[in-house]
């Protein structure tokens, strides 16, 4: 699957099905920030994420001064 | 995974409060938070205004769709603080945002409106550019409130920035600090009432708020803030959180129950102390308050130099 990272943005293949919790845990995220979009719609984390899906990673932390 | 209330297909996962959530559940967990967060530390009454302070970020765009679903008078407010392409595009978020829903969002730009912008402000002041922005940030979002005459500045900080925060301030003991980490601070001697509403949401939540609500917000992060402290903070708790669900929603209203009142007599004694910026008006302990000190030392061709009690 064609799996895009944010912040900064990249793009890398991963080979599936998987689910979002193995995705993340591949990829050592941490699942309290990060969210899993799959073909446009967030998934949680026992959905089996198919090996022809386009999926998007985002993470959620922001900084700086508020 | 099902949703805890309807048994239909969930979207989000949240450990802390051992649930799933489908979309319309998740959004409507996401209001109630935010309503029991008012009206536990009292932040807005019917018919108030509340001014949001807007970055075209996840959390302020979450808290002013909420608060405009929840019925408040709330208008926005965009800085403009001329971090280059990050503020142009940021400033994007927050017009398409406002507009899409209707709503008033009042602008100010930095350079314009003061001459300098923050890397300029942060180099000249010789402070980090978080310290720049938060100061520059602190003063306009209060006078913009003030002359605008709402009667609370309500600001996108959630349980992640609070905890953040908490953690750093309690690594150096930084007692002033603690004493004025509050959800809620009164108006007073010419500072608006300020709240935080997403107090009681982590900025998971509040980004997955954004996507299921069709909320289109600025992902990248700011330019200047990469790799500070308060990231870092962040990343520690996040790492405890995975070990320990709830640890950051504990961390920081334990606190608030049992630790902050402690540290409020060194804000109230300060407080005293406070007199009007000789050039602003604004509230301040020196003579001139600190933007008026960084806007000088920001558009002046020659160094300005102040003493401790703010005069040049």
């Amino acid at each position: 699957m064609r799996v895009v990272l944010r912040n900064p943005t990249r793009e890398i293949d991963v080979e599936g099905p998987m689910t979002v919790h193995t995705l993340l845990q591949r990829l050592e995220l941490n699942r309290e920030s990060h969210l899993v979009i799959c073909d446009g719609e967030l998934v949680a984390g026992d959905r089996t994420l198919p090996a022809d899906a386009s999926v998007e990673i985002r993470s959620v932390i922001s900084g700086g001064s508020r | 995974m099902k949703c805890r209330v309807c048994r239909g297909a969930a979207v989000i996962d949240i450990r802390r409060h051992n649930a799933n959530f489908c979309r319309e559940h998740f959004l409507r967990l996401c209001r109630d938070q935010v309503e029991k967060a008012i009206r536990r530390f009292g932040m807005l009454q019917p018919g108030e205004r509340v001014l949001v302070a807007v970055s075209g970020g996840k959390d302020s765009l979450a808290l002013w769709d909420i608060l405009a679903d929840l019925g408040y008078a709330a208008d926005g407010f965009y800085l403009g603080l001329g971090i280059g392409d990050y503020s142009e595009e940021s400033a994007g978020y927050a017009h398409r945002y406002a507009e899409s829903r209707n709503l008033t969002l009042r602008t100010v730009d930095l350079p314009q409106s003061h001459g300098f912008d923050i890397p300029t402000g942060a180099r000249a002041a010789k402070r980090a550019p978080c310290s720049a922005c938060g100061l520059s940030k602190r003063h306009l979002f209060d006078e913009a409130a003030r002359r605008g005459g709402y009667d609370a500045l309500a600001t996108g900080h959630n349980l992640d920035d609070e905890a953040a925060v908490l953690m750093g301030n309690t690594l150096r003991w930084q007692t002033e600090y603690l004493g004025r980490q509050l959800p809620v601070l009164d108006a007073r001697d010419g500072f608006p009432r300020k709240i935080k509403p997403l107090v009681r949401l982590t900025e998971r939540e509040t980004a997955a708020y954004c996507i299921l609500r069709g909320i289109d917000y600025i992902v990248e992060e700011c330019p200047m803030a990469v790799g500070n402290k308060h990231l870092a903070y962040k990343a520690a708790l996040n790492d405890i959180e995975v070990q320990s669900p709830g640890a950051k929603h504990d961390f920081y209203f334990g606190f608030l129950e049992r630790a902050s009142e402690r540290f409020r007599a060194e804000v109230e004694r300060d407080r005293a102390a406070l007199a009007a910026c000789e050039r602003c008006g604004s509230p301040t302990d020196a003579g001139v308050c600190a933007f008026c000190r960084l806007t000088d030392r920001a558009t002046s061709p020659a160094p300005v130099r102040f003493s401790d009690r703010g005069r040049p």
